[in-house]
């Protein structure tokens, strides 16, 4: 596979990036299965070429672009991101991608725009997990404008300098680094503007565990899982839990974004 | 001869005995082949295998009574080798979970015991199997006479349903595998109410 040559960035991490082996073989992606191990035994499925992403809501330039037209104007970096599962196990992972923010500012947005939601593909015939009806597909998500402009949030087309495999949501998938990962979501193919909070797929089916926000939290208490520390993956067997910390250790750049907002009930 | 009477003729001359290091055998296999090939969550692979060998032994061990019932295959002296080696798969996940999961992280540990509801589950069936291990033995039987010791071997129908519903209960959505898992464990236990009433 060609390299993809992506230009090295400030906001990397310099700890050592998970084997990738271990970063495409163990997803989360219900679109292909609940297993950690479906995705990579059955996202080969999907087509990933041609795609489309519609750009539309409260934006100036609304349209179904083809992604080669909008990757023409990105600059991709290599963004080396800590990457926190609300499952309370995480990697470090050296996406490539390029900033949300400059495909939102060729959109365009208008003035009463304050949120921005997404939506994955809706393929059952290849993403076989949809065709399991207890799960509101398509899965969406959503963002609230500052989060969404805010310089560490990436939208992923690579990952280890190659284009990203299936399992990890090729060709497109959303990545905010400070919050658990299913606020990731994958295989983008609707991107809208709104003015009310737009919804967000893990929410809607559990309120109580997942709400919109999702910020990797240590000091919430999560009804599943304890969110105080969490397993690195390919650590091996007799590794020790890492602390998490406040915003995934990114509270300096994002912490400002949630000033005066009571994080223990906007979680 | 019929089936059952093949089958019959065959556990006479069967002992029980080696069916305790046979049943060890997929946790022996199942740790060596995480020490070979950990994964990326070894821990997790583990905790889960352990898991869900007791409660497919646990399974095993309520199919005993109807095979013999509707089959005429009467396998009852090996079932306290099959619920013995269940106690043990248990107490190994819990070990898992304990030391390699937990990491005697103690606070955690109280707040995962007090506050989630699938682990309070989990250690409830745990509790519940202790004393049916502690009197799976004859002696037991002689001093506690068949009736209290079938009451307290009761607790087995209990521990089943609670081992399926925390498998149930620790995945995100429903899902197919626990949940037949969970019917299994209801339909086994249905099966003994009338005789339970009667």
């Amino acid at each position: 596979v060609a390299a993809m040559n992506a230009a090295k960035s400030k906001w990397s991490t310099t700890q050592e990036p998970t084997a990738y082996e271990d970063v495409i073989s163990y997803n989360n992606f219900y679109e292909f299965g609940t297993g950690k191990g479906d995705p990579a035994q059955h996202a080969h499925a999907l087509t990933t070429d041609p795609w489309s992403v519609e750009i539309g809501g409260l934006v100036n330039n609304p349209g179904n672009y083809a992604l080669e037209d909008i990757l023409k104007d990105m600059t991709l970096e290599e963004r080396i991101y800590r990457f926190r599962c609300v499952e309370a196990w995480a990697m470090v992972v050296p996406w490539v991608g390029f900033q949300l923010s400059d495909l939102i500012a060729k959109a365009d947005p208008q003035g009463n725009a304050k949120y921005v939601a997404f939506e994955t593909l809706m393929r059952p015939e290849e993403m076989h997990g949809q065709k399991n009806g207890s799960f509101p597909w398509p899965y969406v998500e959503g963002l609230r404008m500052d989060e969404a402009m805010h310089p560490l949030t990436l939208m992923a087309t690579g990952l280890y300098d190659e284009p990203l495999p299936n399992q990890n949501g090729a060709p497109l998938r959303l990545v905010v680094p400070w919050k658990y990962g299913f606020k990731s979501i994958k295989s983008i193919v609707k991107i809208t503007l709104t003015e009310t909070e737009p919804p967000a797929t893990w929410n809607l089916i559990n309120a109580r565990e997942y709400g919109f926000y999702s910020n990797v939290n240590p000091n919430v208490s999560h009804p599943r899982w304890s969110q105080a520390s969490h397993r690195v993956i390919g650590s091996g067997l007799f590794a020790s839990k890492e602390p998490t910390e406040m915003f995934n250790g990114y509270g300096d750049a994002v912490a400002g974004l949630y000033d005066g907002m009571d994080l223990s009930k906007n979680f | 001869m019929s089936f059952s009477q093949t089958a019959n003729s065959a556990a006479r001359k069967v002992p029980a005995w080696p069916l305790y290091p046979i049943l060890l055998l997929p946790g022996l296999w199942l740790f060596w082949s995480v020490l070979q090939s950990p994964g990326p969550n070894p821990v997790e692979t583990l905790e889960h295998g352990l898991g869900e060998y007791a409660l497919k032994l646990l399974v095993l061990g309520l199919l005993v009574t109807p095979l013999r019932d509707l089959v005429g295959v009467n396998l009852i002296k090996y079932r306290r080798a099959i619920g013995l080696m269940a106690f043990f798969y248990v107490c190994a996940h819990l070990l898992v979970y304990l030391v390699l999961d937990n990491q005697f992280w103690w606070d955690a540990l109280v707040k995962d015991i007090t506050k989630r509801p699938y682990i309070i589950v989990g250690v409830l069936a745990f509790v519940i199997l202790i004393p049916l291990a502690i009197t799976s033995n004859n002696r037991a039987i002689r001093k506690l006479g068949p009736k209290r010791w079938r009451l307290i071997h009761y607790g087995a129908y209990l521990a089943v349903i609670l081992g399926a519903a925390h498998f149930v209960m620790l995945k995100r959505t429903w899902q197919t595998e626990p949940l037949v898992y969970l019917a299994i464990a209801l339909v086994l236990v249905a099966y003994r109410v009338p005789k339970l009433i009667r």
